[in-house]
């Protein structure tokens, strides 16, 4: 297995580090030996095949792998000079400041107005909640299409409305980084279009996180992108993933340096 | 990149709007606080839920079980004011209201159920009938008992005969008969879709499809949920008081009153006779046993479609 | 080989099936007609049920009235009858039962479906629940007279000892009465609740549970904004469920409420219900009481099918998109 390229971006402004981190379930090893800091204030991509292990990475970054049972690191991953995966870490205050949107569009079973109100409430929010609202809202472009049902359940949304709204939620808490696990997956193209442009309006004030299965939408949105690979290994029991290659995303798409990042940017193979 | 600098906590823009804390877990915070007292909270609740389990069960094995004996099998209660006995009538008993109310329910249950699940369009008649079920299971067993005494005992329908283990069976089948069909509606279910379009497809007739490849598809879960009605039947004693009653001989034929062990139970925990209180706590320990045993199997068959 | 030469010589007749018999047919059609049969069973049961009791009722329903409701003599020498204590202690017993058995099981149920404890432990919990429901009503009877009763007794007294002003513990607890049958309704509830609100819990979507997470919440902060809130129709619905199971029980709420015709408000004093009257009386009664008792257990099925409908309503209706 190549070893993990390093990351060459200038080492002055990095959000976060993550430092040969390696992610088990039980015994199996999801992804293995990455290396990667991910910049302050853009947009990071992490695209790859199926199963290479950038979603388990991404969830990594705030700690929602802890939610599933048999889930371990190995490894640092530094944030604002603290290791997230030191024993007196509480993960609880990690996702305040990392946040967090979801594959499926996933609103609370609540009041459009009280989706976005019950993260900022439960962060200690101590200003006006309907400035808050509308003012996250408009941020995650789904204002107009909601200012006049804000009472309604969020549940009576499209779903690319919905996905807005969960961008809504995350960025009403005011994290530092904002983590997107396949946002668009579950969406049309319009709604796609209408979240990207959302993203390169949030990315003035947050560092983003992407995890996407589309290499358009990372050459479309992403600053860094780092491709993600998995191979069999010696044992036999599935695949490793692990990085391949991580830069700046002209660079991965026209002239990377590994074949294997080649083959999987000109469509040969994943 | 030993020399990596992380971005000390500079925020862009300060968050006055929000309290930020440092990263690491506080105990004394108030969320943490209120998170252990909530833990501990329920836990205390789990615990209440199980303590009735042991402490029941702790005496019924105590109490039962240090009067288990071969006689208490081979012997009938004594009359009254005597000491001895057992209770081999009410074991018979329960066995075979048990298994008539089987024979009556188990088929006409599964019938219905396939009749819900293969056959209906799901129109208002299986609607209705789906709903009629549900409000069935949840008539008071005790009315299952009035009704069948309306029906067989009062008008000595069978035989010019009251009271009798037909009665009884009739009373715990209608008991039964709403788990049968939920529990084969619900097992058809899962059986996929594609598994019976196959059958139809080498031209097997709904009726093949239905007994060769349907129902033993579904056969764990049916076995499951039969079992476990089976059992709960066994332990029901409200719809038997007044259909089976109760009889301190032998089981004299299934058209006449049969002891169980359920009413044996009842009847003699409110004596005040010390050897009738002791055969109702072994009476316990025999019912509880098989009940549990009884559970158990239908678990086991449930583990044997998951490997 | 005989059979051999006989397909290959004959390879059409293997194959006869191909048309079909009339026999088969006639099975086909049979077979649909007697799943239909035994389908209808079902309701044919149901509408017999109502039928018999309310037949049953009619003279004594002619002949008391709706006073039935609300006069509490039972007195089969002079022939009056009045139903009162019995529904007062059916509602009495059923509802408070209710009240300490929801948290109760509802606190189980989330400890059994969230990650609060180790796993093994959790599925040991869900295992006893499930064992406990399985226990005959009978023998939690025999157990709450011989140990349970006893046992509580000094408490109860002194639960009177402190609230004995107010009419619910005025009386002192001599044996049988109110409170030990709701403990033991609360016993044989418990596991219904547990049962259904760890379902309800179970179907709660992991992307929810992710959001909240995601959002930065504590694990009780998610269980309490999100995860039951979206499990609150089936937890309710089960409740109701629960409630009229509460109300038809018989064997154990018999054997421990002490079946007494006297009305009496205190929960420490000997009561009745409605299925505890029928399973006392039905099989000595003659006559009008007959008849009145069967007015009674058509109270008690009025009220568990509207507590029954309810529940299904509430399931169907409230239930989110979750």
């Amino acid at each position: 297995m190549p070893s993990a390229s390093i990351s060459q971006i200038p080492a002055t402004d990095v959000c976060m580090s993550l430092q040969d981190v390696t992610i088990s379930y039980g015994s199996f090893e999801a992804v293995k030996n990455v290396f990667m800091d991910i910049p302050n204030g853009q947009v990071t991509a992490l695209i790859g095949p199926s199963g290479c292990g950038k979603s388990t990475v991404l969830r990594a970054l705030n700690r929602m792998n802890d939610l599933i049972p048999g889930c371990g690191l190995r490894g640092r991953v530094v944030f604002d000079g603290v290791d997230l995966y030191a024993p007196n870490v509480d993960p609880v205050e990690v996702r305040r400041r990392i946040g967090m949107v979801f594959q499926k569009p996933n609103p609370f079973p609540k009041s459009i107005y009280e989706n976005i109100a019950f993260g900022a409430r439960i962060n200690g929010y101590s200003g006006d909640m309907d400035e808050l609202v509308e003012r996250s809202l408009r941020k995650a472009a789904v204002w107009d299409e909601c200012k006049d049902k804000l009472k309604e359940s969020g549940l009576a949304l499209s779903g690319g409305q919905q996905q807005r709204l969960c961008i809504a939620r995350a960025i009403a808490t005011e994290p530092e980084v904002i983590l997107m696990d396949e946002p668009c997956s579950a969406l049309d193209p319009i709604s796609t279009l209408k979240i990207e442009e959302t993203m390169h309006e949030l990315k003035r004030s947050y560092t983003i996180v992407i995890v996407t299965h589309n290499m358009q939408q990372a050459v479309r949105v992403a600053d860094m992108t780092a491709f993600f690979n998995a191979e069999a290994v010696e044992g036999g029991s599935g695949k490793v993933g692990y990085l391949v290659e991580f830069a700046e995303t002209e660079r991965i798409f026209n002239a990377p340096k590994q074949q294997t990042t080649q083959d999987y940017v000109t469509g040969r193979f994943g | 990149m030993a020399t990596t600098s992380i971005r000390s906590s500079k925020n862009n823009q300060p968050n006055a709007l929000f309290d930020r804390r440092p990263l690491n877990f506080d105990p004394t915070l108030k969320r943490n606080r209120i998170n252990r007292v909530l833990t501990s909270i329920a836990g205390v609740f789990g615990a209440l839920a199980v303590l009735p389990l042991f402490l029941v069960l702790l005496y019924v094995l105590f109490q039962g079980g240090r009067l288990l004996s071969p006689t208490l099998f081979t012997q009938l209660p004594p009359p009254p004011g005597l000491d001895g006995g057992g209770i081999g009538n009410a074991v018979i008993g329960t066995i075979l209201v048990t298994l008539i109310a089987s024979v009556i329910a188990i088929p006409i249950g599964v019938g219905g159920g396939i009749y819900l699940n293969e056959y209906s369009t799901r129109g208002w008649f299986s609607q209705f009938i789906s709903f009629g079920n549900d409000i069935l299971a949840g008539v008071p067993s005790i009315i299952t008992g009035v009704f069948v005494y309306g029906i067989v005992v009062s008008t000595r329908l069978f035989f010019n005969q009251s009271f009798s283990a037909v009665a009884g069976g009739l009373a715990l089948a209608v008991l039964m008969l709403p788990t049968v069909i939920k529990t084969t509606d619900e097992g058809l279910k899962l059986v996929p879709q594609e598994l019976r379009w196959g059958s139809y497809g080498i031209g097997a007739s709904k009726f093949v499809t239905v007994m060769r490849v349907t129902l033993p598809a579904a056969f764990t879960p049916i076995a499951t949920g039969v079992v476990l009605a089976i059992a709960r039947a066994a332990g029901e004693t409200a719809p038997l008081i007044f259909t089976a009653l109760f009889s301190p001989f032998w089981p004299e034929g299934i058209f006449n009153p049969i002891a169980t062990m359920s009413v044996l139970i009842f009847n003699f925990s409110i004596m005040p006779y010390e050897a009738q209180n002791e055969l109702a706590w072994a009476a316990s320990f025999v019912l509880v046993i098989m009940i549990l045993a009884a559970n158990l199997i239908a678990r086991w068959i449930s583990s044997l479609s998951r490997n | 080989m005989p059979t051999d030469s006989a397909t290959t010589a004959h390879a059409a007749d293997a194959y006869l099936l191909r048309r079909r018999p009339p026999s088969e047919k006639l099975l086909d059609t049979g077979f649909r007609q007697l799943s239909l049969v035994m389908a209808s069973t079902v309701a044919v049961v149901l509408i017999s049920i109502f039928l018999v009791v309310f037949t049953g009722a009619r003279e004594a329903i002619g002949e008391f009235g709706l006073a039935f409701l609300t006069t509490s003599g039972w007195d089969p020498v002079n022939q009056q009858y009045g139903a009162f204590v019995a529904i007062y202690g059916t509602l009495v017993t059923s509802i408070l039962s209710l009240t300490i058995a929801v948290p109760l099981g509802v606190g189980t149920a989330i400890l059994i479906t969230e990650d609060v404890l180790p796993k093994t432990i959790r599925d040991a919990v869900g295992l006893m629940v499930e064992l406990l429901a399985a226990i005959p009503s009978v023998v939690l009877g025999l157990w709450a007279i011989f140990v349970m009763e006893p046992a509580i007794r000094p408490a109860l007294n002194l639960l009177h000892a402190w609230l004995g002003w107010s009419p619910f513990f005025n009386t002192t607890a001599q044996g049988p009465g109110m409170a030990p049958a709701i403990l033991i309704l609360v016993v044989m509830v418990l596991p219904i609740i547990t049962a259904i609100s760890r379902d309800a819990l179970n179907q709660v979507p992991v992307e929810l549970r992710q959001g909240a997470y995601g959002v930065g919440t504590t694990r009780w902060g998610a269980i309490f904004s999100v995860i039951l809130p979206a499990a609150v129709s089936a937890i309710t619905g089960g409740v109701m469920l629960s409630l009229g199971r509460a109300m038809g029980e018989t064997m154990a709420v018999t054997m421990i409420i002490g079946n007494s015709i006297n009305f009496n408000i205190s929960l420490l004093a000997p009561g009745n219900t409605i299925a505890s009257m029928l399973a006392n009386q039905f099989g000595e009664a003659d006559g009008i009481q007959v008849s009145a008792l069967m007015y009674a257990a058509v109270i008690l099925m009025i009220l568990t099918f509207t507590v029954n409908v309810l529940a299904q309503w509430i399931v169907r209706r409230l239930s989110l998109r979750y």
